[in-house]
Formats: C-alpha cells, structure tokens, sequence
C-alpha cells in the first residue's frame, strides 16, 4: 500500500514539474515579448510551437501509452483545422464576439476530428503493428484528399455543395465560397494567441496525463505491454484502444483549430504524409511515451529549422544531420553509455575536488 | 536523462544569442535593405529561384550603377517552401534582418498568408507573380507585377472570340493551383460573352500531373477546336507529347505561365509548333533590356529566364524607381519608406521586362497589355 502512495506522489511531483516547465517557458517568453526584445521570427513561432506541441502530445498518446503505430495523424489535425475555421468563416456575422467564436471554433475541431477518429478507429484498430501504421497511413491521406474535392458556398438560400468546381455551385451573386476545394479556405481571422496556445497545451497535458494516471489509462498501458494477458483478465480491448485512439485524434484537432485560426490561409496539401512523419519524429526523439520530452522535441524541432536560415541552400540537410545527430545521442544504446560514463567521471571528479 | 536537459538547454542558449546577435550588428554603412520571399526549395522551387534570381540580377545592377539615391542596395531572399507557415517564418526573419521593402511572395497561397501581416506592419510590398486577386488586397502598401488572373482570363477569352475563328473551345486546368483555377473562372465567365462555347473542361491537380490521357480524350470526344491550357509550361509539354500520340491536334491557346516551353529538356519542340500564348516576357525578346538579362542570366545561373524571373527583375526596378523620386535615404524606418513609395508608385511610369510604359493604380495593380505570341519554327513571333 505504502509502495503505491509513494508511486502516487512520484507521478504527482512529476506532472507537476511537467505543468510548472511550460508555465515558466510561457512567463519567460511574455517577459521577453512585454520588453520587445523578442526577435519578430521567435514571436510569430510562438503559436506554431504551441501547435505542434499540443500535436505531439496527442500522438504521442496512441503511439507511447497505446502502443499503436500511427501515421495517419494529420489527417485528424487537418479535419479539426478545416471544421474549425469553415465554423469560425461561417459565423463571422452572427457571433461577433471573437473570443467566443473561436472558443466554440475549436470544440467543434476538437469534436470533429474525435469523430473521424472514432470512425476511422472502429475498423482499423482490429488490425495491429505494421498494418495498422500503413492503414492509418491510408486514411490520413483520404482526409487529404477529401477535402480536395469539396467546393461549398453559402449564399442567402443557404448551403451549396458541389464536387466538381466553383460554378457548379450556382450561387447568387451575394453567394461566398467558403471551402475552394483545392484552394482551401482563405481570408481567416487571426483569432489564435500564445496565450491560447499555453492554455491549450495545458489542457492537453492534463487530459493526457490524468488518463495515464487513471484506472482507463492502465488497462490502456496493460493492452500494450501485454494484450492477450489484458485480455484473459477481462479488459475489453477495443473499448481502451479506441478510447486512446478518439481522444488523441480531438487533441489533434484541437492543435489543427490553433494552427488553422493563426493564418489567414488554409490548404489541405499542407496535411500531408511529411506532417504526420514530423509528428512522429517529436515523439520519437522526445520518448516514446515521454510527454516532457514530446514538449521539448516539438519546441526545438520546430525553431530549429527556422535558426537554420542563415545557412540558405544548406538549411535542410544540416537540419537533416541535426536530426540524425540528436536521435544518435538521445537513444543509441552506446551513445547513452557514454554519456553515463562522461556524467559519472564528471560527477566523481567534482564529489572528490569537494572534500 | 541530465545530459539530455543540458544539451536542450544548450541548445536553447544558442538559438537566443543568435537571435540576439542579428539586433547588435546595425549601423556600418548604411544600405537599403530589400527581402525576397519565395519557394526556393520544395516542389515550386522553380518559380521561386527564378524570380530571386531575377531580383538578385537588378540589385546588382543598381549597385554597379551607383545604388538608389546614392546608397548600396541588399538583397536577401529566404525561401517559404510555397508553405504559407514557413512564408509567415520567413517573412518575420527578414523584418529581423531590417528588411525596408518586400519583393515576395513569388507564390499565391503563402502571399495569402504574409500579405495581412505586412499591411499590419505597413511594410511596402510588391509581388513579382502571385496572381490571385486577394493578395494584394489587404492594403494599400501591397502592390503587384503580374497580371491578375482575371485580367488574363479575360484577355485571353475576348482574344479568342475578337481573332479567331473556333466555336468550340475545350479547357484543360490545374484545380489545385489557385493560378490556373483562377485563370479558369474568369475566362469562363467571359466566354460567355463571346460567340464561343465551353464544350469540355476537365480538371488535373499537382498530384496527377504526369498523365493527361483522359483529359484529352474528353477533348477528343466533345470536338473541341482550340484547348486553353492556363498553366505552366512543364505540364503542357506533357499534354503536347501526348496530344501527339493520340494524334490530336487542336489549336492550342496558353497564358504567360506557358513561356518557357521552348526550353524544356528533351521536349521535341515542334510538337508546340503554332501554340499561341499571351505572354509579357519572352526571352527571344530583340530589345536590349532583355537580351542583356537573358545573357547574364544565362552566365550567372546556366538556364534560360523564365517570366517569374522577369517579375523580379521588374520588381526590383520598381521600388527603385519608385525610390529615387522620394528624397528618402536608408535611415528611414519601414513604415516612412512604405507611406513614400506607395504615393510614388501610382506617379511611376517604368519600362521593364515585362512591359513598357507600366504603371500602377490605387489598388496596387500593375496596368500593362499582355502580347499574344505564336510559336513559328521554334520561335516566338508576335501576332
């Protein structure tokens, strides 16, 4: 019993450092914009490291405590951030207050993107490892490609959808296209704020780690590490997989809302396989599993090629070599030998200059 | 686990002192400061390299020629992926950097999302080639060098019904490039006008461009006398190559994006014998102006310019033209210069590449006619 209330309070003293790490960041940087020392290019990545944070904790959420491979997950960033901002240009004149349009904005991306991920998670998560990672891959890319083809309009008689292109939609001459298929939506507010951003990702990191901490986040966890022991103990797989599955997929539309509400542009090509890799990649070199390190993976893996700039042609495949570099020192089994080895000797060598 | 903190914290440090450092080093010599904004990498790569190349070439130039006012020019081009994010990004590093003006964005959806953010900071802008009409739209600092695609949408439709005499007109386009698309809409609307018929219009997107077969099937089937094509030049050879061995041969009708089909590698240019286009730059061009940038082009960067690389030559041109009527020098902030030049912009009257005579209107548009040419004998001739 004992053992277990001294997990309890290593989990709580944990978290809370995980909380307090992004309270302080985001004080550290407000100061530093108030003083208008901030440099405009930190500034404007502001709500985009928001944005891919909060998308790393959601994959990091199937793919760390659920154990499932996806590649699929900017496909459910891509719905929240089309349902949002179709919501948010919709209503521009009927909810004037943009707090609160945007509030409800990113409910319904969250809501949105929790939907397909429940439809899609319903047949795909029957299949397991390498078949559920290209299945997911799949359906990223129908999300994609779906909303491609839509072209809707609203004039005064309402609603006009049409599949092929804009004059099919035979509106009247008050009529405005809201979704141009390809082209997207365009003309956004910029409702979107560090702030908000902060909030966000707070939520998100309370959402996460209190269903890690919870009686459903251990079945979860137990399914990974063992499924057919999770089984023979009477834990209903599908539920908890699907569970995991739907909320990381709101969470994901909750940072597509963010990244679709700070542009005034938005296309669907942007969601593409690259972007579901990235997210990947946060996760992978901040742990899988590891929501701090998700945190700080997103944070400098997206400055990162942006403080790269000033190598021009050669930003990328430094920024390649970065990457590789990074994973080689965080993960390789040798790597983190050695740097035992390095701490240890520094360590002992300090210990003994202070006797 | 330490090691990992240290390096994150490391890391950070360093990307601060390098903000840090772009603040410090001001106030050697004083210089205009202009940015370019294109995708310089990635799938648009073409367009966005030629038109900073382009801007590169007149910045060069003007200093050779003693700079604006008397002051050296700087250029910098940062490259935006043709990502409207990474154009934010880019954008916000070459305010940073202490840019005064912007030749950018080369690309219609990231200069979607730069625009608003440049009319908040009143930063002068001028785009060589985004097309589309809401992007200089978001105020008066924002002005462009290309047509727009409803001025050549509906050029090339009153072209078509005024010179020629087809009655069924097919149109091949690229829904997913807000150029082409764009082109489309307007030449449809005009067409209505005109005493030809829309028998066929069938759609390709960026990611089925490497087969037409069906779309011309469909152009086949529905008899159409002339195809518009209102893209770029690298798919229509594709469509040439295949017309051809289907043994289709319509009168073919393209916009300026088509320019540069002459100079596609391992393309049998007299498939695109009698093509006609309308185009404001031609690198056969006789005049000096061009064959000069034609021929140091072709020193400096081994290609053939194309029309975006045009656009920012012009570009460049521009702002200095529109400069050295101001008595302004470099010590002014942004903001100042931006309220200066957009008041000389609409006085300018300027001769560029991309025509002659050009000056620009309150809304920021550029007022200059496009020149329908016809492919003879590998040649572009005017009509």
């Amino acid at each position: 019993m004992e053992k277990i209330e001294k997990m309890k309070q290593k989990n709580l003293k944990s978290n809370l450092i995980t909380y307090a790490i992004v309270i302080i960041a985001f004080a550290i940087m407000q100061v530093w914009q108030i003083s208008g020392n901030l440099s405009s290019l930190l500034s404007g990545l502001l709500v985009p490291i928001c944005v891919y944070v909060i998308l790393a904790l959601s994959l990091n959420l199937v793919v760390g405590i659920s154990g499932e491979l996806s590649l699929g997950h900017a496909g459910f960033m891509c719905v929240g951030a089309f349902a949002s901002a179709f919501f948010s240009k919709c209503t521009a004149g009927i909810i004037t207050w943009m707090p609160l349009r945007f509030f409800l904005a990113i409910l319904i991306g969250a809501a949105a993107a929790g939907v397909f991920g429940l439809l899609i998670g319903i047949p795909v998560l029957r299949l397991r490892g390498d078949y559920l990672a290209i299945v997911t891959l799949a359906f990223g890319e129908i999300i994609k490609n779906v909303i491609n083809v839509f072209y809707i309009g609203l004039d005064s008689n309402g609603f006009h959808v049409s599949m092929k292109d804009q004059f099919s939609l035979n509106m009247e001459a008050d009529g405005q296209i809201i979704l141009g298929g390809p082209q997207g939506i365009t003309g956004n507010e910029k409702c979107s704020t560090f702030l908000v951003g902060v909030i966000l990702i707070l939520i998100t990191l309370f959402i996460v780690l209190n269903l890690i901490n919870s009686r459903d986040g251990r079945a979860i966890m137990a399914i990974r590490d063992n499924r057919i022991a999770a089984e023979s103990i009477g834990i209903n797989i599908t539920k908890y997989k699907l569970m995991a599955f739907t909320i990381s997929a709101a969470l994901a539309g909750v940072a597509g809302a963010l990244y679709s509400h700070n542009l005034s542009t938005l296309q669907a090509s942007k969601f593409n396989f690259n972007t579901s890799i990235l997210a990947l990649v946060f996760v992978v070199l901040g742990g899988i599993g590891n929501m701090r390190g998700s945190i700080i993976a997103a944070v400098i893996l997206t400055v990162l090629p942006e403080m790269l700039r000033f190598l021009s042609d050669y930003r990328m495949l430094i920024y390649a070599i970065v990457l590789i570099a990074m994973m080689l020192i965080n993960w390789s089994p040798k790597a983190l030998e050695w740097r035992e080895r390095l701490l240890d000797r520094f360590f002992h060598k300090s210990a003994k200059e202070g006797e | 686990m330490k090691l990992k903190k240290v390096m994150s914290v490391a890391l950070c440090a360093a990307m601060v002192a390098g903000c840090m450092t772009t603040v410090a080093s001001a106030d050697e010599e004083l210089t205009w400061k202009i940015g370019g904004i294109g995708p310089i990498t990635g799938a648009a790569s073409a367009y966005g390299s030629a038109a900073m190349n382009g801007a590169q070439i007149a910045v060069d130039e003007i200093n050779a020629a003693g700079g604006i006012n008397g002051y050296q020019v700087e250029f910098q081009a940062e490259d935006d992926e043709h990502d409207a994010e990474k154009s934010v990004n880019a954008y916000n590093t070459l305010k940073d950097w202490g840019m005064q003006a912007l030749v950018g964005t080369v690309t219609t959806a990231p200069c979607l999302a730069v625009a608003p953010l440049a009319a908040d900071d009143n930063m002068f802008m001028i785009t060589p080639s985004a097309s589309a009409e809401e992007c200089i739209s978001y105020g008066t600092n924002e002005f462009r060098m290309c047509f727009t695609d409803p001025a050549q949408g509906t050029a090339s439709a009153q072209y078509i019904g005024e010179n020629l005499d087809v009655t069924k007109v097919g149109v091949i386009y690229d829904s997913s490039d807000v150029y082409s698309s764009g082109i489309y809409a307007t030449f449809r609307t005009e067409a209505e006008n005109q005493d030809f018929e829309i028998v066929a219009a069938e759609a390709f997107t960026s990611d089925s461009k490497t087969d037409f077969s069906a779309q011309l099937q469909a152009m086949v089937d529905a008899g159409a006398e002339l195809v518009f094509l209102p893209f770029y030049y690298n798919e229509a050879s594709i469509v040439f190559t295949q017309a051809a061995s289907i043994e289709y041969s319509p009168l073919w009708f393209g916009v300026d994006g088509m320019d540069g089909i002459l100079s596609v590698e391992g393309f049998d240019t007299s498939l695109a014998e009698g093509v006609m286009l309308l185009t404001p730059f031609s690198a056969d061009a006789e005049d000096e102006l061009t064959q000069n940038f034609v021929a140091t082009y072709q020193d400096l960067y081994g290609e053939l310019p194309n029309q975006f690389a045009a656009d920012g030559y012009d570009c460049v041109y521009a702002i200095a033209t529109a400069l050295e009527t101001t008595e302004l020098d470099p010590s002014a902030d942004a903001s100042a210069i931006s309220d200066a030049l957009q008041a000389a912009m609409l006085e300018i009257s300027m001769d560029g590449l991309t025509g002659s005579g050009m000056t620009w209107s309150e809304d920021g548009e550029v007022s200059k006619s496009p020149k329908a040419v016809v492919i003879e004998d590998g040649v572009y001739v005017g009509l």
